[in-house]
């Protein structure tokens, strides 16, 4: 056998420890893809003790290139509103709805979005608050004056309760194809179905990606409650009533003067 | 001691709503009043959504009112038949407030009409209280002045269908009771209250009630004022944390307790003098929030709240005649 056809096994052999890695890392057809990356965790539970809870996310890379990651909440509508001085008084005077608002919005990245991005790309793939699409409910509003201020104050508005990352955290690399990076949930984590997109990007374009669900879910308890709540509202309702009227009675019962 | 309260979604240290509570119960027990009017304020303040903190508190104010009403049971100052008189007023006041409330909140003026309300209502009662509680205390100091009628005669006691109601010693029109317990019932549902600061003093001023009566008589019919308010705000708005209700009233059933007893060393115009400080305080306290200029001028409110179970039949366009 010839020293060609030797290194050609190694070779392929090498190829096959990776292919088995890849598959291993992700179902599907693994060999194809210039990027796989998983969650630690597909699923938050919210229980009675939840405080926030931290999900690691690692992929690997065919070769190297810039990693990117944008996790966002489910779309709801929201309203903005702006207050004005009435008669001395603060009143909401002015404003303004936005569609399709993720409830939860973050990014990491392995350097800074600017270097690893132009603007365009960033503003398709929305990475970045900056470069996130935010439309008005009314088209008419699109451009104006009035919306880029409502806009940049729904994004600080969503900081400030931290469902929005102030600041783009950081992807790490153990080499130069392996990457992590953690996701934080705070405890005022929206519930519902998310979206992790990971983007791989060479040269300022985007060469690769995959996008993980992650559900955000109450569990236990708290979960029971919310939903009955919701679903069996009246009996909820009466239940609530028994409950604080036993309460009371107990209370009253118990601390009797005898 | 962190815990997750499920419907208003937060988590909250159960330490600090049981001391929230106590401290509140302590103070309702003390002067007679549901104490909703200081609860209120600071459940939004520690970070509750308004609407949740109107609805749960609602719902703490029935276990506060029932432990509260059963030692003046005992001690005979409840009338009951002037209690249902006020409860058929109180009834339609509160559906009112909470169709109003629904209003309010989907034009985003529902934080201001909360905070208005609160100014007037608790300027007026505390101003009215205040003024005459000093009075009483300083003709106590002085023992010569002349003692005044047992009630004056006015307006009011020229209404039709007139009643009697031999607990309370009067004889009034039954509509003076219907508007104050509709007028209670209004603020049950809009500011999340018992409505216990404005209807002792309506009872006492309005009605010329004796002070015996008057505590009891108003927590027995704000118990079902609460109750109605919590059924139609759990049913119709789903604000109704029962965890943060169960926590606020374990803590606030304790407190009135201690101050049902304590009341019994204090005189009737030294605690109407403290209420009435205390009514002030908060008051003057919303005054300043609302004509200060706010940290944020935006606030961000969600149209609809996020699905939390997937719904097909939402997403499907909708089907044909």
């Amino acid at each position: 056998m010839s020293a060609w056809a030797a290194a050609s096994i190694r070779h392929v052999g090498r190829l096959l420890v990776l292919a088995a890695w890849l598959v291993a890392a992700t179902p599907g057809p693994a060999a194809a893809q210039p990027l796989v990356a998983d969650l630690s965790d597909h699923l938050i539970a919210i229980a009675t003790d939840f405080t926030g809870r931290e999900v690691v996310l690692f992929g690997a890379l065919d070769a190297p290139g810039d990693v990117v990651v944008v996790v966002r909440g489910p779309e709801q509508e929201m309203v903005v509103r702006q207050k004005q001085r009435r008669l001395g008084i603060w009143l909401n005077v002015e404003s303004m709805s936005f569609v399709g608002v993720p409830s939860f919005y973050g990014v990491a990245s392995s350097r800074s979005i600017a270097d690893v991005a132009p603007r365009a790309v960033r503003e398709r793939y929305g990475i970045g608050v900056h470069s996130l699409r935010l439309d008005p409910s009314d088209p008419d509003d699109r451009g104006t004056i009035d919306y880029a201020i409502f806009r940049r104050a729904l994004i600080e508005q969503k900081q400030s309760t931290d469902l929005f990352g102030r600041t783009v955290r950081p992807v790490v690399f153990l080499g130069d194809r392996l990457f992590r990076t953690n996701i934080v949930f705070p405890a005022n984590v929206p519930t519902g179905q998310y979206t992790v997109s990971v983007y791989l990007l060479r040269d300022g374009a985007v060469v690769g990606a995959q996008t993980t669900p992650l559900a955000v879910n109450k569990v236990g308890i708290g979960a029971a409650v919310f939903t009955f709540a919701h679903r069996q509202s009246a009996i909820y309702g009466a239940i609530a009533i028994l409950i604080a009227v036993a309460a009371g009675w107990l209370a009253g019962f118990v601390f009797r003067r005898s | 001691m962190q815990i997750y309260l499920p419907i208003a979604e937060m988590t909250v240290n159960a330490l600090v709503i049981l001391g929230m509570g106590g401290v509140v119960g302590f103070l309702s027990g003390l002067f007679g009043v549901g104490g909703g009017f200081l609860m209120t304020p600071l459940l939004i303040f520690i970070g509750v959504p308004a609407a949740v903190a109107v609805g749960t508190q609602a719902n703490q104010l029935v276990a506060a009112s029932v432990s509260g009403v059963l030692a003046h049971w005992r001690r005979g100052n409840v009338d009951v038949k002037l209690g249902l008189v006020m409860l058929a007023g109180s009834s339609v006041g509160t559906v009112l407030g909470v169709w109003l409330f629904g209003i309010l909140k989907r034009l985003g003026q529902i934080d201001v009409a909360i905070a208005l309300s609160y100014v007037v209502f608790l300027g007026i009662i505390g101003g009215l209280m205040l003024v005459e509680s000093l009075r009483a205390l300083i003709r106590r100091r002085r023992p010569g002045t002349r003692r005044s009628k047992l009630h004056h005669h006015n307006f009011l006691h020229g209404l039709p269908l007139k009643t009697r109601f031999h607990k309370s010693r009067l004889y009034v029109s039954i509509l003076l009771p219907i508007a104050i317990g509709a007028v209670g019932g209004f603020l049950v549902a809009i500011m999340g209250i018992g409505g216990g600061f404005f209807l002792v003093p309506a009872m006492i001023y309005l009605l010329g009630m004796p002070a015996s009566t008057v505590a009891g008589t108003s927590l027995f019919q704000i118990i079902f004022t609460t109750a109605i308010a919590t059924f139609l705000q759990a049913q119709q708005n789903q604000t109704v944390d029962v965890v943060l209700a169960v926590l606020l009233l374990a803590g606030g059933v304790i407190g009135a307790q201690f101050g049902s007893r304590a009341s019994g060393r204090l005189r009737g115009d030294q605690a109407r003098a403290l209420l009435a400080a205390l009514v002030l305080a908060v008051c003057i306290k919303l005054l300043i929030d609302l004509v200060a200029t706010p940290q944020s001028l935006y606030s961000v409110t969600p149209i609809e709240p996020v699905p939390t179970v997937a719904d097909p039949s939402a997403l499907a366009p909708g089907a044909g005649q």
